[in-house]
């Protein structure tokens, strides 16, 4: 924490292929107003000072996940970031590491989304009659969901990724993100996809390159804890390369009620007006 | 995989160093790292030395020889040092990275707490069994001989 | 070998390399605060002791045993720190079959080793 500054200097990572090969910094002193966060920073900067100044944003409230930069040497959220809760000044901002940079701050995610396509983040299931045209709910217990709820709370804002040592230096791994999103999936009960997974996960795109240095799960803005979710997976691998695990079923279906009459005083729905 | 083709930032090498302003169980990444490469150097070594006890007392005690003078049990005790904090924050890491001591998922709450935190006391806990290990080391390599 | 069975087994050899790794630190380098299998002289590495560990089926078996454990365990993890940053295809298929060449031949050189001061060790 410092005490509110009356002006605040930004010292930011700019990059325009155009103009010049290599990024360069450039500073900028705004006037400080209480409660000002980094991503207001950059707007005032961007109407009073530097119109050329390119950065991805869009909710300004922690959820979007668009915002991620390399703030005073941590990765995080501009919008998240109050100036005064900075351990120093001046505000030091840079695009994410560990993506190359399209521009200014703006980091080319798509490693990143390719490395989650590749591991199938979504529900499998055998029953896709019952998945496009539902009768009723699958099943899960407040335990079940419990499972996998805190690590589907990640925005995918790439805060992990950037922290993470081992995808410093190495492309191939995934990283944290799409593997604590593979977790995700793999713990829920509802889904019948780990042997699919698996495939894809026993080889190089895997946990295998995970060492615990736990920096993603301090990163992390919504406290998804990826660093939890991988060691979890890891362990549902390992004793299912040694035979000793194996993926329950997922839940059935639960038909809807048809004993219960409805309220005398609740009316009907409207009509469906969204052709199918 | 699509090949971008913006400016190169990942961080590298000092990705693996950190910048002084990350958690401790980085570092201790870090030092895990650095004590298996020292240990692996040394056990190839030491392989090759130990392997003269198959050709007698006479070539035993001349590869012994070679190997006591100071330097050479200065450099064996950075191996105990090594084997100590190597081997017990594998402990650590074998409990950890098999999801036994990072505690069950949650819903977070602000301000989180992580499965690092969780794990800390762990971590402590290693580190102070290894600093007591080094200690009695140091103690039969250097007082008590 | 995948990915996934590698480092399961490195970590089963990690297992095993604390508990015979232990054992021999503590019989080499905890001799005076502990004391065991030192039967002859006071130092750890003098001939008697050595020929009195050689003779016994235990040591051989766990030596070996150690050996193997701690060339898996130790050039995995290199191959994982050289993997990490990030080699081509070709590297990548020259480290492992470096590695894995290297790490048979120690282990056959070890292991005969271990076996000749064995078979030596019973004529004394």
């Amino acid at each position: 924490m410092i005490p509110a500054p009356t002006d605040v200097i930004f010292r930011i990572r700019r990059f325009d292929p155009l103009a010049r090969p290599q990024p360069a910094w450039e500073e900028h002193t705004i006037r400080y107003a209480p409660g000002m966060t980094v991503l207001d920073g950059l707007r005032l900067i961007k109407e009073t000072r530097q119109p050329a100044l390119a950065w991805r944003s869009s909710c300004r409230m922690g959820v979007c996940g668009s915002c991620g930069m390399f703030i005073n040497g941590q990765p995080r959220l501009a919008c998240n970031t109050q100036i005064t809760h900075l351990d120093s000044l001046p505000v030091v901002v840079a695009p994410l590491p560990n993506f190359a940079i399209i521009r200014d701050l703006v980091p080319d995610l798509r490693p990143m989304f390719d490395a989650h396509v590749a591991l199938h983040p979504y529900l499998i299931r055998d029953d896709a009659a019952e998945m496009a045209e539902p009768t009723g709910e699958y099943y899960q217990s407040p335990e079940q969901l419990e499972h996998f709820l805190q690590f589907s709370y990640c925005i995918k804002c790439g805060c992990c990724m950037a922290a993470c040592p081992t995808y410093a230096t190495d492309p191939a791994y995934s990283g944290p993100m799409p593997l604590t999103q593979a977790h995700r999936y793999n713990a829920d009960s509802r889904d019948g996809g780990f042997v699919e997974r698996k495939a894809v996960l026993s080889g190089e795109q895997g946990p295998w390159k995970c060492h615990y240095a736990g920096e993603c799960s301090r990163a992390c803005p919504k406290g998804v804890d990826p660093a939890r979710a991988i060691q979890l997976m890891k362990r549902q691998l390992v004793f299912a390369y040694l035979r000793l695990y194996a993926q329950p079923c997922p839940s059935k279906v639960v038909p809807k009620p048809t004993e219960i009459k409805r309220r005398a005083d609740v009316p009907e729905a409207p009509a469906r007006t969204i052709a199918r | 995989m699509l090949e971008t083709n913006g400016h190169p930032n990942r961080l590298g090498l000092v990705g693996w160093l950190g910048g002084g302003r990350w958690g401790a169980e980085r570092y201790l990444y870090t030092l895990h790292r650095l004590t298996g490469l020292g240990l692996l150097a040394y056990f190839l070594l030491h392989i090759v030395v130990t392997s003269s006890r198959a050709l007698g007392p006479a070539a035993w005690q001349a590869a012994m020889g070679r190997v006591s003078g100071p330097i050479f049990v200065a450099g064996e005790f950075l191996v105990f040092v090594a084997f100590a904090f190597h081997g017990l924050n594998g402990i650590r890491l074998v409990l950890v990275e098999l999801g036994w001591a990072i505690g069950k998922p949650i819903e977070p709450v602000y301000p989180y707490r992580t499965s690092v935190d969780e794990q800390r006391p762990l971590a402590i806990a290693v580190m102070v069994l290894a600093g007591l290990l080094v200690f009695a080391g140091g103690l039969d390599f250097f007082v008590l001989h | 070998m995948r990915d996934q069975a590698l480092w399961t087994w490195h970590v089963l050899a990690g297992v095993v390399i604390a508990v015979l790794l232990g054992l021999h630190m503590t019989i080499m380098h905890l001799d005076v605060l502990v004391g065991i299998f030192n039967p002859a002289d006071p130092h750890p590495i003098e001939w008697g002791n050595v020929v009195a560990r050689a003779r016994q089926g235990f040591f051989l078996v766990s030596y070996v045993v150690l050996l193997g454990a701690a060339l898996f365990h130790g050039l995995y993890g290199l191959r994982n720190i050289l993997f990490e940053l990030g080699p081509g295809a070709g590297a990548k298929r020259a480290v492992n079959a470096l590695l894995t060449a290297g790490g048979v031949a120690m282990f056959a050189f070890g292991a005969l080793a271990a076996w000749a001061a064995s078979t030596l060790a019973r004529t004394l």
